[in-house]
Order: C-alpha cells, then sequence, then structure tokens
C-alpha cells in the first residue's frame, strides 16, 4: 500500500521532533541564546526605560533573527551527513514534500517556541503589554519566512565547508525587509499606531515564501544532492 | 536505446567528473529474477552507477529505464520500487533501530511495528530492536540497514558494498537473503569487491578506470 502526501508530510515533521527532543540542548540553544542577547542589552546599558522602550523592538527582532539562523544550518546538514538524506530522497515522496516536513518541524521547534517565549523577552525590554499581540503575530510571521530562506540556504550550502557563515550571507540580507517590517509593526504597537501596513506585508512575504520557497528549496537540494 | 520490459535498463551511461571521465558509456540491462554483480578498482565509479541507477545522478548521456520508460518521467513511482543500501547505513543514531526503519520504511509502504521487528529479526538484529542506533555496532547498523532494505518490499535492490562490517555469519546471511530475493523474481545490481557466494546464475559487470 503506498503512501500520500499527507501521511510522508505528518510522518517526517514527527521523525523531526522526536530527533530534536532526543537532542534538548539542540533544541534549548536558539531560545536561551535569544534570552541572553535580549536580557544583556538592558543589564549593559545604563538606559532609561523609556530609551529602553524605544529601542526594544529592534533587539527583540535582531535577536530573533539571530537565534533562528543558529539552527538553520542543521535543517539538512546531519541527514546529508549520515545518509539519511538520500534515503529521504529516495522515498518517492518528492523533495518539496521532504522539505516542507522539515521546515515546519524545524519551525516549530525553533521559531515557534520563540514567539511563546518573547512575552518574557518583552517584559525584560519595557515593552507593553497591550503590544504583545502585534509582537507575537509578526514574529510568528517572520520566523515563519526566516525558516523558508534558510531551507533555500541550507539546501544550497549542504555540502559546503563553513556552510554557516556562507549562509548566513545568503539569508541575513534576504531578512532584512523582515527586520524593517516586524520591528517597524512592533514599535507602531508600542506607540499604540496602527501596525496594519507593516503586518500586511509580513503576511505578504510570508505567504509569498511559504508557497515558492519549498519549490526552491527542493531544487537546491536537488542540485548537492548529485 | 536498449530497454528492458519488465526491468532496468543502463543505455551508455556518461558521467564526467571535473576533467575525470568516470562513467564511459557503460550499459546493463537486468531482468526480473536477475542480479548482476559490479566490480572493479577503487574509483572506477561503481558507486557513481548506482547513484546513476537511483536517479540521484542525473549522467550527462544516456539514458536510465524502468519498465522501459525513462525514470525521470515517473521518479516517484520508480524511487518507491527500488531500495538502496548505500555505504553509510543512514540510521539516526538518537532513535532506535525500530524507530529508525518506522520512519524511513514508512515514507515507502505502510508497515506495522510487529512486521518491522520481525524483519529485524531475520537479519539477526531483535535485540537491538529499542536500542538507539549510535550504540550499535558498524555491523549491527549494517544488519539493520539491510532490514529497511527487506521491509521496503522493492523489487529492485541496489546495495553498495553489502559485506562491509558484517562477520562470516553475517555475510552468509546476507548472500541468502540475495538469492531469496532474486528467486522469488526480484532484481538486483550489488556492487562489491568480493566474489558473491549464491547459488543462482549471476552476471558480471566489471567497471575499468
Amino acid at each position: 500500500m503506498t503512501v500520500g502526501a499527507w501521511e510522508a508530510f505528518w510522518l517526517i515533521v514527527r521523525r523531526e521532533l522526536c530527533l530534536s527532543f532526543r537532542r534538548p540542548e539542540q533544541l534549548f540553544q536558539p531560545l536561551v541564546f535569544f534570552l541572553i542577547v535580549t536580557t544583556l542589552f538592558p543589564l549593559g546599558l545604563n538606559l532609561q526605560l523609556s530609551l529602553l522602550r524605544d529601542m526594544a523592538p529592534g533587539v527583540l527582532w535582531v535577536a530573533a533573527l539571530l537565534s533562528s539562523l543558529l539552527s538553520l544550518d542543521s535543517l539538512f546538514k546531519s541527514d546529508a551527513d549520515d545518509g539519511t538524506l538520500e534515503q529521504l530522497a529516495l522515498s518517492g515522496q518528492g523533495l518539496v514534500v521532504i522539505v516542507t516536513a522539515k521546515t515546519c518541524a524545524h519551525w516549530l521547534v525553533t521559531g515557534a517556541a520563540l514567539v511563546l517565549i518573547s512575552p518574557l523577552v518583552a517584559i525584560a525590554l519595557n515593552i507593553p503589554s497591550f503590544a504583545f499581540a502585534i509582537m507575537m503575530a509578526s514574529l510568528t510571521m517572520g520566523t515563519l519566512t526566516l525558516s523558508w530562506l534558510g531551507a533555500i540556504g541550507a539546501g544550497l550550502t549542504i555540502g559546503l565547508r563553513r556552510s554557516n557563515v556562507l549562509l548566513s550571507l545568503i539569508v541575513l540580507p534576504l531578512a532584512m525587509p523582515l527586520l524593517i517590517f516586524g520591528a517597524g509593526a512592533t514599535d507602531r504597537a508600542i506607540s499604540q499606531i496602527g501596525a496594519a501596513g507593516a503586518l500586511y506585508f509580513l503576511a505578504a512575504l510570508c505567504v509569498f515564501t511559504c508557497t515558492l520557497a519549498p519549490f526552491a528549496a527542493g531544487a537546491a537540494l536537488r542540485i548537492t544532492l548529485e | 536505446m536498449s530497454t528492458v520490459p519488465n526491468g532496468l535498463g543502463v543505455d551508455k551511461v556518461h558521467i564526467w567528473r571535473g576533467d575525470r571521465h568516470v562513467l564511459k558509456g557503460v550499459s546493463l540491462q537486468v531482468s526480473p529474477g536477475e542480479l548482476v554483480h559490479v566490480s572493479g578498482a577503487n574509483g572506477t565509479g561503481k558507486t557513481t552507477l548506482l547513484r546513476v541507477i537511483t536517479g540521484l545522478l542525473q549522467p550527462e548521456q544516456g539514458t536510465v529505464t524502468w519498465c522501459a520508460r525513462a525514470i525521470n518521467r515517473s521518479r516517484s513511482e520508480y524511487q518507491t520500487r527500488l531500495a538502496y543500501l548505500s555505504h553509510e547505513p543512514a540510521l539516526k543514531g538518537d532513535l532506535t533501530a525500530l524507530e529508525n526503519l518506522r520512519f524511513s520504511v514508512g515514507l515507502k509502504r505502510r508497515a506495522s511495528l510487529e512486521e518491522l521487528r520481525e524483519t529485524l529479526k531475520r537479519t539477526g538484529v531483535a535485540q537491538c530492536a529499542d536500542l538507539p542506533a549510535r550504540v550499535l555496532s558498524a555491523g549491527q547498523r549494517r544488519r539493520v540497514a539491510m532490514a529497511r532494505v527487506l521491509a521496503m518490499r522493492a523489487s529492485l535492490w541496489l546495495l553498495d558494498e553489502p559485506f562491509t562490517n558484517l562477520d562470516s555469519a553475517g555475510a552468509e546471511l546476507m548472500s541468502q537473503l540475495l538469492q531469496a530475493h532474486v528467486e522469488e523474481g526480484g532484481l538486483a545490481v550489488v556492487v562489491a569487491h568480493q566474489a558473491l557466494q549464491i547459488e543462482w546464475p549471476l552476471r558480471r559487470l566489471e567497471l575499468t578506470p
């Protein structure tokens, strides 16, 4: 009995989550990095609370981008190193399904977890609670978009030495609109000005990458598997 | 172009690696119930040939056909019919042997845990089913990888050095499994340096530098 694409998708997601929870140090590394970087700012700079609030969106978003980037390198690399990526590619499921499942699982353990702990960081950065909803919505779309951009970069750099450096060079320039509009949305929410424009732009970027990046990442993977 | 109605056809395949001409017009036909033993010195392109047959590597010239159709035209369908054993055992160290089988075989066909345990028993590693793959010896990992090939129930086996790390009992078991597969009408392409100890007519393909 053959296996459908949805069934294969959930099986790969379960596999990835299972692997992540067996290696808690890898799971918590980006989250701890996010917490440490964001709490260093109020500790290291003797700022006034109002100044800290002004800087908070930028600090929050830069830390979120960098911590997401930390785990992107391992998206396909460990599977490529131990040969399981070849087995996945030969499963007959199509690389788009495989890439989509792996990227969704990656986002669940990094991006979604980061969004969930962001209110804690927001309190440390003196972001008012009424801005939390917009901040979390923008981070959700931003981290998901970043996971997809990272999947393309990770697919292209699997077999290279120092691939994490090259991956950062590929992904960070593409992530600049995320930073600008994500931090902008949070800033506007803090200032209680309408943040809808920035959120719409983030949503458009998110939809754009979620629909096209699986094909691009699948093609990147096919090239590097050869 | 040479194709095989119910089998695998490799027709004048050429592969270059930079300036090196690795595969020089290799042709091969495998019908149901046939085993082809590919041998040759190191660096003659044995693994490359297997990767071309899997479809992971596109030949610069030549074609690979399955049931007389180019594999590029029905890649997914073709890949569900093959099982590939590579140099690496392709197991995740943090997953148990059984979980490794469940997550890889499960992408090709629905198999119950009891069936997978039974397959591990057939390859002599039933006691390792619930152990993380990282604590297994190289030979045990090879047996788990072979269990994956068996559990996939694929008609085409592509095995790259299947005897590596196996003890004499393991090598004998591997030969028995190969023989049973071709006797049941399966196809196999096996890359191995040593002679295959199977009581079945097999064809040899010697790759030269």
